[in-house]
């Protein structure tokens, strides 16, 4: 005798808000940029298909690779210096007693502070004749000011990003340090190990997962950076710092080319989602290799 | 020879050790036996030179090495968590200790493969400790105290996080891995039945002092105090508060006589002990001590019966090897022989005695 299976239909409904509510927030908007991607329109609501030409433009115009190159830039600089100074800062701090919580308070400041604001404060800050830095460096005689110069633009916003960032940098590896027992460096201080091997075979082993986030979320941070250049430099002087996201605004709002934009938008989200994926591989084999060579009793 | 001279070692008000004088032989296994917050980690630190006494001397074979740094005096130290470096592979993990002394590779190879092969880690030299077992990774940490032929091995509680198993067949390997290096060895445990089974001497701690220092037998035979009976006592040590007239034994507030008399034992208020194994159900000999309680609670075990009872108020343990359960708050007696009978006076030193030869 077949039993039969009862179908309650009524999971649906209890699924519905929460499918309703991502389709609003973001499969709605995810398609209506494709749409834009394969088809042009002279205005009047009039849409005609291209297929993949917006793709093909995109990736092979100068401008894209350009503003490609710059951000690829930018984030390695941002992590070739915020990664090693974040952990000389969390190395540096003290492990104990009062100074903890101050260390913990002055670190999180910067990141508490609104991604606008932050650019208004150094937008002003490198003025050469009302801000601290620009008016003290042009005292100084140091030819620098950021609106002109290519190099000052790329250095203030670097200099800012390491400012607003590195403190994530700090926490991240800090929380690993402490994680460690005090026993591990006792043990390193008899068997006579020196300081950069107690660093190299005990800490950085020890922090290595928390550093992995801390370059993941750095890099797609940076990699996708839009508000402060935005306030303090607009992407100039020229298009010397116009990275992917403002070149991106540039061209949908300022241009409103609407196709090109939506097909760069979604090559722009791509390359992004690329690299989550390779982060997200690389980490996960990480933890299944700890797991498959018998499982750690601890 | 590792000599301690009245080392203290406190930090504001609060005492870690207190003027400790100890002596240890080379060969020799020494344990340090008490409950935590005793001063046996105290003591281990200092003694390889990660703290220093604020007085007392620390002398290795007759010379002070107080101001010998720590990479200098070679120690090795072997801690309850199993402390390895976690990147690198077991063979490197005991080799550590050789490449700091910079050994040649070909004697490194050589060294590895015999201390892997005595601690059965052969096989996963090229493993990384994290993919170890527990009692694997410790015996990494063992194997690096191994190789490094210290003049001083300290074990801070080596076996406390392993399970049972484990615990048992390292304990067995251990002393005699160690008692062929010709090392002082230390080793600190709570345990006095691991005491028993190391053998060697023990130090008896109790908050930063030593209580007592001896053969190990000799200590849990005859130990000097009330303390050190305490510590060297699992389960806890019957003790009962008793005065003394005219060399026979009443409890302490009441009437209630014991039957038995001293000779030798000047009247005053003693406190009488014996140890939870050493009460009997049924009387063995007509010298036989009777004690009375009330059951306040029995654990089973698959073999053996803990009886928790109340005996003039003092929480009592009765250790019976057979299984039998006692209703709550029924009365029992034991019986105890007086041979095994402790008796301490009113500053808990040990009292001898013999029994009154009855006419």
């Amino acid at each position: 005798m077949a039993i039969q299976k009862v179908q309650n239909n009524k999971a649906w409904f209890m699924v519905m808000p929460v499918l309703i509510l991502v389709a609003i927030s973001a499969i709605i908007p995810l398609m209506t940029v494709v749409n834009y991607s394969v088809q042009d329109t002279f205005g009047g609501n009039e849409f005609f298909w291209v297929g993949t030409e917006w793709f093909q433009e995109i990736l092979a115009s100068e401008r894209f690779h350009n503003a490609l190159l710059r951000t690829l830039l930018f984030s390695g600089l941002i992590l070739a210096i915020e990664i090693p100074l974040g952990i000389l800062i969390a190395l540096a701090m003290p492990k104990r007693g009062w100074g903890v919580s101050v260390c913990l308070v002055l670190m999180a400041l910067p990141l508490l502070i609104p991604w606008n604001v932050v650019g208004t404060i150094w937008q002003v800050f490198g003025r050469v004749d009302i801000g601290l830095l620009g008016h003290s460096l042009a005292s100084l005689g140091i030819d620098y000011n950021y609106t002109q110069n290519n190099l000052d633009a790329w250095l203030t916003l670097i200099l800012m990003d390491v400012w607003h960032w590195t403190s994530l940098v700090v926490l991240l590896c800090y929380s690993g340090l402490v994680s460690i027992p005090e026993v591990y460096y006792q043990a390193a201080r008899i068997d006579g190990a020196s300081r950069w091997a107690v660093f190299r075979f005990i800490q950085l082993p020890k922090i290595k997962r928390v550093l992995l986030i801390a370059v993941l979320l750095r890099f797609m941070d940076s990699f996708m950076i839009y508000t402060e250049p935005f306030v303090v430099t607009g992407g100039g002087p020229g298009n010397i710092t116009t990275f992917l996201s403002i070149d991106l605004v540039q061209m949908a709002v300022g241009q409103f080319d609407l196709g090109p934009a939506a097909a760069m938008s979604l090559i722009y989200f791509l390359i992004i989602l690329l690299v989550c994926w390779v982060f997200y591989t690389v980490m996960t084999s990480y933890d299944n290799d700890e797991q498959s060579n018998g499982g750690g009793a601890q | 020879m590792l000599e301690l001279r009245n080392i203290t070692r406190h930090e504001g008000a609060e005492i870690f050790l207190d003027d400790v004088s100890l002596t240890m032989q080379r060969g020799d296994l020494n344990i340090l036996l008490g409950p935590t917050l005793s001063g046996k980690t105290s003591l281990m630190r200092i003694m390889a030179g990660l703290d220093k006494p604020n007085s007392g001397e620390l002398l290795f074979d007759g010379v002070s090495v107080l101001g010998t740094a720590v990479q200098k005096r070679n120690v090795a130290m072997v801690y309850q968590q199993f402390i390895n470096y976690p990147a690198l592979s077991v063979f490197e993990n005991i080799a550590s200790p050789l490449r700091v002394a910079r050994v040649e590779q070909r004697q490194i190879d050589k060294q590895v493969a015999e201390v892997a092969e005595l601690l059965q880690l052969t096989e996963m030299l090229d493993r990384t400790p994290d993919t170890l077992s527990g009692g694997q990774q410790q015996r990494v940490a063992l194997a690096r105290a191994l190789i490094k032929k210290a003049d001083l091995v300290l074990l801070d509680e080596p076996l406390a996080n392993l399970d049972y198993k484990l615990r048992e067949e390292l304990r067995a390997e251990l002393p005699a891995l160690f008692a062929a290096m010709g090392a002082v060895l230390v080793y600190a445990t709570t345990e006095p039945t691991e005491a028993l089974v190391l053998g060697g001497n023990t130090v008896c701690l109790h908050q930063g002092r030593v209580e007592q220092f001896g053969p190990t037998l000799d200590l849990y035979r005859t130990p000097a105090s009330l303390r050190s009976a305490k510590i060297f006592s699992d389960p806890p040590l019957n003790s009962v508060k008793v005065e003394c007239v005219a060399g026979q034994l009443a409890l302490a507030g009441s009437q209630q006589k014991l039957e038995i008399e001293l000779e030798q034992v000047p009247d005053g208020n003693y406190t009488l002990a014996v140890r939870p194994h050493h009460l009997s159900r049924e009387p063995e000999t007509a010298e036989d001590i009777e004690v009375q309680g009330n059951v306040s609670v029995t654990e089973l075990t698959g073999s053996e019966t803990f009886v928790h009872f109340s005996m003039a108020d003092n929480p009592w343990v009765a250790l019976l090897h057979d299984v039998e359960d006692f209703a709550v708050a029924s009365s029992v007696k034991f019986y105890l022989k007086p041979q095994n009978l402790f008796l301490f006076d009113s500053d808990d030193a040990l009292v001898e005695w013999q029994p009154a030869i009855k006419s």
